[in-house]
């Protein structure tokens, strides 16, 4: 389809975000909090770790997540972090710290009324970036135990073995666990989109 | 025309990196082993309408006004560009990220322990939209060049880190741009993980007069391409 581009009009090679980034990129810890008390939907707080191929934490990922809100529309606030007169962002970004973990603060997406979508299962869509990594790399959340997990049409892609992959389970108190493997047995299925 | 060649002639290919690439160590233990799965656009979520952005003033694109006693050593140069998509079309509002290490190659990083001199003035981190013709504009010095232990005697090409997020992840991209004529790009793995040279070149900066401004600053030119609507995913471009 591209074959005929002018080199001129070809995305820019991507390059690793390196180790470095923090004092550019995420120096501000409110875009952690995805969704303000208060935001209409069922509050969640959603731990992400990165695991690396020695079964090791990466300290130094950079976490990226967008979703919709509770009624399944994306960009509905299209206007930044969450605060006092937006409650709901859809986006968030965070470090990851020395347990590789971090925790954004949103709520539980809701699904697409639309009829031809009506069978995805909600899920918050992830963007990682590292040291070592020198494309970004895409994947999803979904939340344990929601029925539509069966007739999901991207769970559907995935084999079924690696479906787990991409499904957190609850910790209490409103915190999902959503841990990512980059290599070994439990790999994290990966997107490309 | 064989085969090979058709394939050379497709921009395309080769114009992103693979995500294992030896040479560069990190890669070893964090590029996932197991195929990437194939996202149709139709199910994807790479065009739903995302913006991140918080309130970016003007002071946050001129690096060298951040310091708190006054401005930072080294050679001061603007950097601008266009950020366009695939189809040529400005990408307006989107707001462009760059940090950077100062003039003798150290980030003001807690975990950059290169022992080279920290500047006071210079923190290295800037901001910035594009205004409705996709452009941008950075006043900053020129970073040095440092080392890193990714094999002996690695030095990393002077470079500035830049970050591009439009109105969708379809446009997300992470990149460096690199300084014309730099003998390190020869050597550095991780420029050298872009497989076609001609992509490569690409991530290089070029002098510009025109963005040069008599007795005050060097300018350098550096265009950006993101993906446009219905454009192949990264992996088709390795």
């Amino acid at each position: 389809m591209s074959g005929d581009r002018s080199e001129d009009l070809v995305a820019s090679p991507s390059q690793t975000v390196g180790p470095f980034f923090h004092f550019g990129l995420t120096t501000d810890a409110t875009r952690g909090v995805m969704a303000m008390r208060g935001a209409p939907g069922e509050p969640v707080r959603l731990r992400v770790q990165v695991i690396d191929g020695a079964g090791e934490p990466v300290p130094d990922a950079m976490v990226e997540l967008w979703q919709a809100d509770a009624r399944g529309q994306y960009g509905a606030a299209a206007q930044g972090s969450a605060g006092a007169d937006r409650p709901f962002a859809g986006w968030g970004r965070l470090p990851t710290g020395g347990d590789g973990i971090c925790e954004f603060t949103t709520i539980r997406p809701g699904v697409p009324a639309t009829v031809d979508d009506a069978a995805t299962a909600a899920h918050i869509n992830v963007c990682l970036f590292m040291r070592g990594l020198l494309r970004h790399l895409f994947t999803r959340v979904y939340f344990a135990g929601d029925p539509a997990l069966d007739a999901d049409p991207v769970l559907a892609l995935v084999p079924a073995e690696r479906r787990e992959t991409l499904v957190a389970q609850p910790a209490g108190d409103g915190v999902w666990m959503f841990v990512i493997h980059l290599q070994g047995d439990r790999e994290t299925a990966f997107f490309d989109e | 025309m064989t085969k090979g060649q058709a394939m050379h002639d497709n921009p395309l290919r080769g114009s992103q990196p693979p995500l294992l690439h030896p040479d560069y160590r990190s890669t070893v233990l964090r590029a996932p082993m197991r195929p990437l799965i194939q996202l149709p656009a139709s199910l994807s979520d790479v065009s739903q309408p995302v913006y991140g952005h918080l309130g970016v003033s003007a002071a946050d694109a001129d690096l060298t006004r951040h310091g708190p006693s006054g401005e930072p050593l080294g050679e001061r140069i603007v950097v601008a560009g266009r950020v366009v998509d695939e189809d040529g079309r400005a990408v307006p509002g989107a707001l462009v990220e760059v940090w950077q290490a100062n003039a003798a190659g150290r980030y003001i990083h807690a975990r950059d322990r290169h022992p080279a001199p920290l500047d006071p003035n210079f923190i290295g981190a800037g901001r910035c939209e594009t205004d409705a013709e996709g452009r941008y504009r950075f006043t900053t010095i020129k970073p040095g060049a440092y080392p890193w232990r990714n094999h002996e005697n690695a030095w990393r090409p002077a470079h500035i880190h830049f970050s591009i997020f439009g109105t969708n992840f379809l446009t997300r991209l992470v990149t460096q741009m690199y300084f014309p004529g730099d003998p390190l790009m020869a050597h550095d793995p991780i420029l050298l993980g872009v497989p076609d040279e001609r992509a490569r070149r690409r991530l290089v900066s070029a002098f510009d007069f025109s963005l040069t401004t008599p007795e005050w600053a060097l300018g350098y030119r550096f265009d950006i391409v993101v993906r446009g609507p219905g454009s192949t995913p990264f992996e088709g471009r390795t």
